[in-house]
């Protein structure tokens, strides 16, 4: 038997593998397919304060090696998600880690007070990257001074695990992770999507309503490993990788780049069973090359 | 309701004319239940360029031969690989997926309106509910003559099949609404419409206009199929819902045609 399980402060994964917010629904879809409880995590879809509708159809463009999105935070508000679907999902036997989105520091402040009452909310993810909204989401992630200040806030009212999750649309993404590890962040999960866009050049138009969108899938995955590894090298804290992660040798270079752990994000919507498959394939890897702990594998790259 | 992703077997890949491929694919499992009007999701294999899932209408389901069949229009680079598939080689499909028609009761009368690959789920829709000439009528539009699918006969003891097509080479000339039998709807109690966009709005008009309760089924952009991208937003009456879990088929009351 080789040990799986990995810790980040105080969540305790019996695996490193977790779903990507917004890649996962609320778990639900997941279950109507397997037992969601072997998953290390599921990270549920992005929550705002108030319900938000989303961007204007179409939201998606096949792209090489991925996908661009433009979804736009489309989710019910905070308080649906407690009365209504956190009653339904709370008994998986799973970490439960709920992303954070608002407009403004207030916004980020009121959905985690109401996120940190609940008692199966192993942790929050706290989002500072998302691409695709006008206000707020990104515009935090990108500069130091607003990361910090968001961050900080946060960790006043928020004792449980913070993961910190950052843009890679930056110039240095190092320095933005010192600035929220600085703050009290407990781990950093990156990269969200790369901004890009795409156009019909047959009607000249935008493939998105709004022009531009988030690139993922096995495309950005180069760039992000390296991200993730050069995140590893310049803070202390845990690293969460992801970024285009389709299986288990992928997920494996994360680990071995630094990650403590990896989300698995675009790969879902090709088969929902990859983060399974990519939990046997490290186990299998593990056993392969006669380690007996996951830890041995963690910022293991050989230069 | 259970989902499933598995390899079926191509059994059978028969162009029908010149742009519609019938493709049929066998379970090494006894299928689950597939109601009309859901759909699968299926991998393209062997296209690097292709990343994404291709949703497809589930068309004849045999669960004894333990089958589903798909029509496939080529339009673009994931039909086209699909339209390509040889006997014998392994498809990943997921399925079934999405909320089909709402079934006709024994004693309603039913139009189903099918153009292009949209007659897939309304034929299955006629044999699954075990309809008769005398209760259900179909209407199946098409460009010309060439784009109607052959060997679809035998449906005929499920309903009165009547054909339009643009040129006129085949049934009446026009548009599925230029159908004679778009001038008494009331007689039916149900309408049911798959196919392009504004054909399936001019059928909704009509519907509407008669009074008669009508469903369609969607086909927007997904990546996902089964709920968790939200890309394939419909803007309804309940807000934007995912095409793929609350569709594919929308009663027209609750659009904002």
């Amino acid at each position: 038997m080789v040990n799986l399980s990995v810790k980040i402060k105080d969540l305790a994964l019996k695996n490193p593998v977790m779903t990507a917010s917004g890649c996962s629904g609320f778990g639900e879809e997941l279950a109507d397919f397997y037992d969601v409880s072997q998953l290390g995590a599921i990270l549920l879809k992005g929550i705002t304060p108030r319900n938000r509708d989303g961007n204007l159809y179409p939201r998606m463009a096949e792209t090489a090696s991925g996908m661009l999105n433009a979804v736009g935070l489309q989710n019910k508000g905070v308080d649906y998600f407690i009365s209504e679907i956190y009653p339904r999902i709370k008994n998986y036997d799973t970490n439960l880690i709920v992303n954070v989105n608002g407009s403004t520091v207030e916004e980020y402040i009121e959905v985690t007070e109401k996120i940190n009452e609940l008692d199966r909310v192993t942790a929050m993810e706290l989002n500072i990257s998302c691409p695709n909204v006008k206000e707020g989401g990104m515009a935090f992630g990108v500069s130091c001074p607003s990361a910090e200040y968001v961050t900080r806030e946060i960790r006043k009212v928020y004792d449980k695990t913070l993961i910190v999750k950052l843009s890679p649309n930056v110039t240095d993404v190092t320095e933005i992770a010192k600035a929220v590890e600085a703050q009290g962040a407990d781990s950093v999960s990156l990269v969200n999507t790369f901004l890009g866009m795409a156009i019909d050049s047959e009607t000249r138009k935008p493939l998105l309503s709004t022009i531009t969108g988030g690139l993922s899938g096995p495309a950005i995955k180069p760039i992000a490993l390296r991200m993730v590894w050069q995140v590893s090298n310049a803070v202390k804290i845990p690293v969460i990788g992801l970024g285009g992660i389709m299986n288990a040798a992928d997920a494996i270079e994360f680990l071995l780049a630094g990650a403590s752990a990896v989300q698995v994000g675009t790969a879902i919507f090709k088969d929902p069973r990859i983060p399974l498959q990519i939990i046997d394939g490290i186990e299998n890897y593990l056993q392969r090359h006669h380690f007996n702990d996951i830890s041995q594998l963690i910022g293991g790259l050989q230069v | 309701m259970r989902k499933i992703v598995e390899n079926f077997t191509v059994i059978s890949n028969e162009a029908c004319n010149l742009t519609n491929f019938h493709i049929t694919l066998q379970s090494d499992h006894p299928l689950a239940e597939v109601f009309p009007g859901q759909f699968t999701n299926i991998e393209i294999p062997d296209n690097k360029d292709v990343f994404l899932r291709r949703p497809f209408s589930i068309f004849e389901v045999n669960n004894e031969n333990r089958t589903i069949s798909v029509l496939v229009k080529v339009l673009g680079r994931g039909s086209l690989t699909l339209s390509e598939v040889r006997t014998g080689s392994r498809l990943s499909l997921i399925y079934p997926l999405g909320k089909g028609f709402t079934l006709p009761a024994p004693d309603e009368r039913i139009l189903a309106v099918g153009g292009g690959s949209g007659v897939a789920p309304v034929l299955h829709l006629v044999r699954y509910a075990e309809a008769n000439p005398g209760s259900a009528d179909v209407i199946l539009g098409a460009k010309s003559e060439t784009e109607h699918l052959n060997a679809i006969d035998s449906y005929g003891k499920y309903a009165g099949l009547h054909y339009t097509t643009d040129d006129g080479t085949m049934g009446v000339k026009g548009l599925v609404t230029d159908h004679p039998l778009f001038g008494d709807l009331a007689r039916y109690d149900r309408i049911y419409a798959c196919g392009p966009l504004p054909m399936m709005k001019a059928v909704a008009r009509e519907a509407f206009r008669a009074g008669v309760s009508c469903e369609v089924s969607l086909e927007n952009l997904m990546a996902c199929g089964f709920g968790v991208c939200l890309c394939c937003i419909e803007p309804t009456v309940k807000g934007n819902l995912c095409v793929c879990t609350e569709g594919p088929v929308f009663n027209i009351n609750d659009l904002k045609w």
